[in-house]
């Protein structure tokens, strides 16, 4: 069976959705969890008579789907409001509870802007924070970060895979080297879970995190993978949920589908990959095909398997995306046109492309629901939007030898 | 993110193309900026008989080309110079606010074509003015 039989009915006919990096749908089963938990199982889990038991027992339920998804116990797992969150708390718990012991933080120029960020507000709180470079293909290198380790490194930071280009990072290597030099290792694995197999333990991940609508789950829930005796600061104060150490009273709902969909993500992942990776394969082979002078961004084995980014030259990845949406397809780029910005993805200029190349990016990532008619239809669209656009294209125009 | 006329401009671009020995030719922007506006001019008896446009830009800047190419064709020199990335903007009936600068791209694309057409009749350009501000950057919401 398919990864897409068996999950009910959603009618996505009239869309083409590729853009499951951004967010997916929430799975039928998925949803069919949580709605009791809206109105009819509602008691507060902090709450002493049986309908709150009910919902603690849920939750605990919840805690133990996602602990055996990555290979961690029950008690390591922390519910979060999401991704962000997780990566917040992990950073700057991390940064505050061992302040004493050192001051120095080593992550990626290509982290997501939840990890980057938080080292920036780290840096102006005192921290010092050591950005390591990748190769063309995204990928870091771990003798980079052993290299980088000093008697006052207190964190390694490294995403276990990206979320633009797909590169999946040697995480148990660098895991590896961190622990033997007594450092802590935090992994935003928000895009690999599900995707790629992961072992808290032998993958010797101190910390990770995850976010529910990326395999599949509700938005607004997440967890954190905290290793037991982990010195770790609370980020949340309040009440005394989830055992003293993040403060709020629990997104029941969510924290079900988040156990659900996790399950359900992780249950057969060779067979998940081989399924999408076959399709996005076909994709990426049909575009280069058609469409000349365009680029694979990221590596071009160890990758997502639902993951493809190009870059086409002389165009600009906006335009391409709003002729796609014209036709129902929905994608992404990197390109500074679809932000308020004038600088393209800093994961793209971090690879090494030109200003240029990196603003005609186009992010594609396929889901569970993707069928051959959908990877059909890109490739019946694509090339024409692409030659429509380098048809007025200054740039393309002098490359042809025109203007 | 884009209104109905915007859209409109974007995939239905008025005056597009590559002009054979034009009047005078205007290019503006930086590829490192993500935008490039070429606009060609065509013009008889000080009048602008003929302008068409080459953009490398997102839908905010072929709109504002399109939009910016309709506005000044058939209009004088000096009326064309006159029109400001407010009213190619106001024509467009409003962009998102970091987008602004397309229109002003259209508006200095518009008068490098005429200085370009000035220098080759042996008059002064005229001074540039106007430059829009820029924002911060996002990403996929974890």
């Amino acid at each position: 069976m398919t990864p897409q039989q068996g999950q009910g009915s959603i009618d996505m006919k009239k869309l083409v959705y590729m853009d499951h990096a951004a967010t997916t749908p929430v799975k039928p089963d998925v949803l069919e969890a949580m709605l009791p938990y809206f109105s009819e199982k509602f008691g507060n889990p902090s709450s002493i008579y049986a309908l709150a038991h009910d919902s603690k027992e849920a939750v605990e339920h919840a805690r133990a789907q996602v602990a055996a998804a990555i290979g961690a116990s029950p008690d390591e797992i922390f519910f979060t409001a999401g991704g962000s969150e997780s990566d917040n708390w992990a950073i700057k718990g991390t940064a505050f509870a061992n302040r004493k012991k050192g001051d120095h933080i080593i992550t990626t120029a290509i982290e997501h802007h939840a990890v980057l960020h938080t080292c920036e507000y780290l840096e102006k709180q005192g921290f010092t924070v050591t950005y390591l470079p990748v190769d063309n293909y995204g990928m870091v290198d771990p003798a980079d970060v052993e290299a980088a380790i000093t008697d006052r490194t207190i964190l390694v930071t490294v995403m276990a895979a990206n979320n633009e280009i797909g590169t999946v990072q040697p995480i148990r290597e660098i895991g590896r080297i961190a622990r033997a030099h007594g450092v802590l290792f935090h992994t935003d694995a928000v895009q690999a879970v599900g995707a790629v197999p992961i072992d808290v333990k032998a993958d010797t991940i101190d910390m990770l995190s995850l976010s529910g609508h990326k395999f599949y789950g509700p938005k607004g829930i997440g967890a954190l993978y905290v290793r037991k005796g982990t010195r770790l600061d609370s980020l949340v104060h309040g009440g005394g949920q989830e055992r003293r150490r993040r403060a709020g009273t629990e997104n029941l709902p969510g924290i079900v589908g988040l156990g659900k969909a996790i399950e359900m993500a992780t249950a057969d992942i060779p067979g998940h990959t081989a399924y999408i990776a076959a399709m996005r394969d076909r994709l990426l082979k049909g575009i280069l095909a058609a469409i000349p002078d365009t680029i694979l961004n990221g590596h071009p084995t160890m990758r997502l398997p639902n993951n493809l980014n190009v870059s086409f030259r002389y165009i600009e990845g906006e335009s391409v995306l709003l002729m796609l949406d014209a036709h129902g397809i929905c994608a992404s780029t990197g390109s500074a046109c679809s932000s308020a910005s004038l600088e393209p993805s800093h994961v793209l200029l971090a690879i090494g492309l030109p200003h240029e190349t990196a603003h005609g990016s186009l992010r594609l990532t396929l889901g569970d629901l993707t069928t051959d008619e959908d990877v059909d239809h890109v490739l019946e669209v694509l090339p024409t939007i692409v030659e429509r656009l380098r048809s007025m294209s200054p740039l393309y125009a002098v490359r042809n030898g025109g203007i | 993110m884009y209104n109905e006329t915007v859209m409109d401009h974007f995939m239905n671009p008025r005056n597009v193309g590559e002009m054979k020995d034009p009047d005078g030719v205007g290019e503006v922007g930086n590829p490192t900026c993500g935008d490039i506006m070429k606009i060609f001019l065509r013009i008889r008896d000080d009048r602008i008989e003929d302008v068409t446009f080459m953009t490398f830009g997102c839908g905010a800047a072929i709109a504002s080309s399109s939009m910016a190419t309709e506005l000044i064709k058939g209009k004088t020199l000096d009326e064309a110079w006159e029109i400001t990335n407010k009213a190619v903007a106001a024509a467009l009936e409003g962009l998102p606010p970091q987008k602004l600068h397309c229109s002003v791209l259209a508006e200095e694309g518009i008068h490098a074509a005429i200085n370009d057409y000035r220098r080759k009749h042996g008059l002064e350009p005229r001074p540039e003015t106007g430059h829009a501000a820029h924002e911060e950057a996002g990403g996929d919401a974890e």
